[in-house]
Parts: structure tokens; sequence; C-alpha cells
């Protein structure tokens, strides 16, 4: 980089300059003269009519907004196959398997059912810890498993009718999860299972749990 | 299940509030965490969520139990200690209570 003095003013003469930049090797290249191009030319813009309607008042346009949303940036602990440990939420402490990160960023992990109880999910990757066991789940198709599959059905309004009230109170008590889940959460166990060592099997059944003496900042999982 | 105990927490002890010798600085409390005894250790534990849990006479929510959530914001000293910050400062008696910091956001 040349040296500066001071802004603007380089360390370094015309001629030092002139030798640095190697202008003289584009002369040579250009036959002795510094290369020139063409000025593009600018096209004419077709003269712009007065607009017919203005608007009675002053409309704010939004910024332009050029922030791409990526996912979450995936940890390099976690690769689909490994086996990661829920620590938050109903399955906390249940070991399952990572199958990939879904466009939202979250991951979508499995127990699987069969073996753990936990099915097909979305989890925040802050609330998981990765552990170094890795499941071969090549053979696992998951590519249709993406945000939209999970997103809940909108809840229907509630009425403030009375009637309304206490039907309402009756139909959240029952979720039934469509049969369609049940055999999607079937194939993928299926498949996943066919990877599985009898080991690992008890392996992921089994939930984690600090014990005493336990110390997690020293801990290899 | 059958009622095992799943614990993915570390208990702590609440020393105290930040402070000088006369002054103190209530809205940030000095947490001493279980089996951290040095500054390099407390690395792991930096932003991990904190719950201060105690019990109240009358029932929110179908529970007695209430919590105070926090993170832990840095170390503090030489000897493991750490500063924590909660929604809502941690009440006086809940000097030389337990504390539980969670293993989440986790980094590993």
């Amino acid at each position: 980089m040349v040296q500066e003095l001071a802004r603007g003013i380089s360390a370094h003469g015309r001629s030092r300059s002139y030798k640095r930049r190697g202008i003289h090797f584009l002369k040579k290249k250009n036959n002795g003269e510094f290369p020139k191009h063409e000025k593009k030319q600018k096209t004419e813009e077709a003269p712009s009519k007065a607009p017919k309607f203005y608007p009675a008042d002053d409309v704010k346009k939004p910024l332009k907004r050029k922030a791409v949303k990526k996912p979450t940036k995936l940890r390099a602990s976690i690769q689909p196959g490994t086996v990661l440990i829920l620590l938050a939420g109903r399955f906390k402490g249940k070991r399952c398997v990572f199958l990939r990160q879904q466009e939202s960023g979250l991951l979508l992990v499995t127990g699987p059912f069969k073996v753990n109880g936990v099915p097909l999910k979305r989890v925040n990757q802050a609330y998981v810890i990765a552990t170094s066991t890795l499941i071969d789940i090549s053979k696992v198709d998951v590519s249709k498993f993406d945000d939209t599959y999970f997103k809940s059905t909108e809840k229907v309004e509630k009425k403030k009718s009375e009637d309304g009230f206490f039907n309402a109170q009756a139909d959240e008590k029952k979720k039934e999860l469509s049969p369609e889940y049940v055999e999607n959460q079937k194939k993928v166990d299926a498949a996943l299972l066919t990877a599985l060592k009898p080991e690992l099997k008890g392996y992921l059944s089994a939930r984690f749990s600090l014990k005493k003496n336990d110390r997690p900042h020293l801990m290899a999982f | 299940m059958g009622g095992e105990r799943i614990r993915l927490y570390v208990p702590g002890s609440i020393m105290g509030y930040k402070r000088g010798k006369s002054n103190q600085t209530n809205h940030t409390s000095l947490i001493q965490i279980d089996g951290v005894a040095s500054k390099p250790e407390t690395t792991f534990y930096l932003g991990k969520r904190i719950a201060y849990i105690y019990k109240a006479k009358t029932e929110k929510k179908g529970s007695k139990y209430r919590v105070i959530w926090g993170k832990v914001t840095r170390a503090h000293g030489n000897i493991g200690a750490v500063r924590a910050k909660f929604r809502k400062n941690l009440p006086p008696i809940s000097l030389g209570g337990r504390v539980r910091v969670m293993l989440y956001p986790s980094n590993i």
C-alpha cells in the first residue's frame, strides 16, 4: 500500500508513483499511448408526460429494503444425522436425530417417534446440544417437510356468545393429528430404523440428565 | 417415564448484588455457579438463561411457583462468579438463595 504522509499526499513522488503503478506497461501494450475507451452514448430518454393524477396528500414511500433474509448459520457440530439433545420444551432431555435445516433456520428433527416419542418437529438451534454421534441418514427422504408442512391450521374465531363459548372449550380439548402426518412419521421412522444399530436405539430412548458432579463446561458431548 | 428427574440446568447461588463497600447496584446480581471455580470456566455460561424460582401463596396460571428470568451477562472476579441481570431485579429475600442456570441458548 502506498504510504501516505497526510491525506492525499503520498510518500512517493510523481515518477516513483508512475513506475509503481506500471503505467508504462499499459502503454507498451497499447502502442505507446494510454488506452482510451469510447464514452458510452447516452440514450435519449423519451420525454415524460406530466402525470394525469396527483394524489391529494403526500404519499410516503416506504424505504427500500435491501436486507436479504438467510437461515441461521448452522453450527459446525450439527450435521445431518447428528444426535441432538433437546434442552427445553416438552421433550427436554430427549435425544433425537437431526434431519435437515429448514428455510426458516429451524432444525427438522425426529426421535424417531417409535423409539422415544419425539415426532417430526422443528427446533431452534439454540435449544439443542449437538453430540458427536452421527447416524447415516442418506436413505431418509425429508425433502417434502418444509416450514409450510408445520404451519398450524388457523384457529376458528371464538364467538362471543354464551353457546359459542362452551362449544369452543369442548373443541379445544381434542386436536387430532391428521392421518397424513401419522403416515409420514411412519415412513421416516421406518427408513431411520434400518440405519440404527440396536445400541443406538437404547441410546436414543434414554433421556439425558445432568448428574451430581457433572460440569457441563467441562463435558464433551 | 415414571417420574425420573431430568436436570438440564446447573444450580447456582445468589451471592448478592453488584456493589462497592457502601453502595449496591440492584439491577445486577452476583451468582456463584456450582462447579465453576475460575474465570476461564465461566465463558461457557455467558449468555445462558437463569431462572430464580420462588413460591407464592396465590396460585397463578395453575402453579404456586413463580419465576424471574434473567441471563448471565459476564464474569465477576477471578474465582468463577458471574454477573446476571434479571427481567425484574431480584428481591432482597433471594440473597443466599438458589438459582437455575439453564444450558440454553446453547453453542455446543
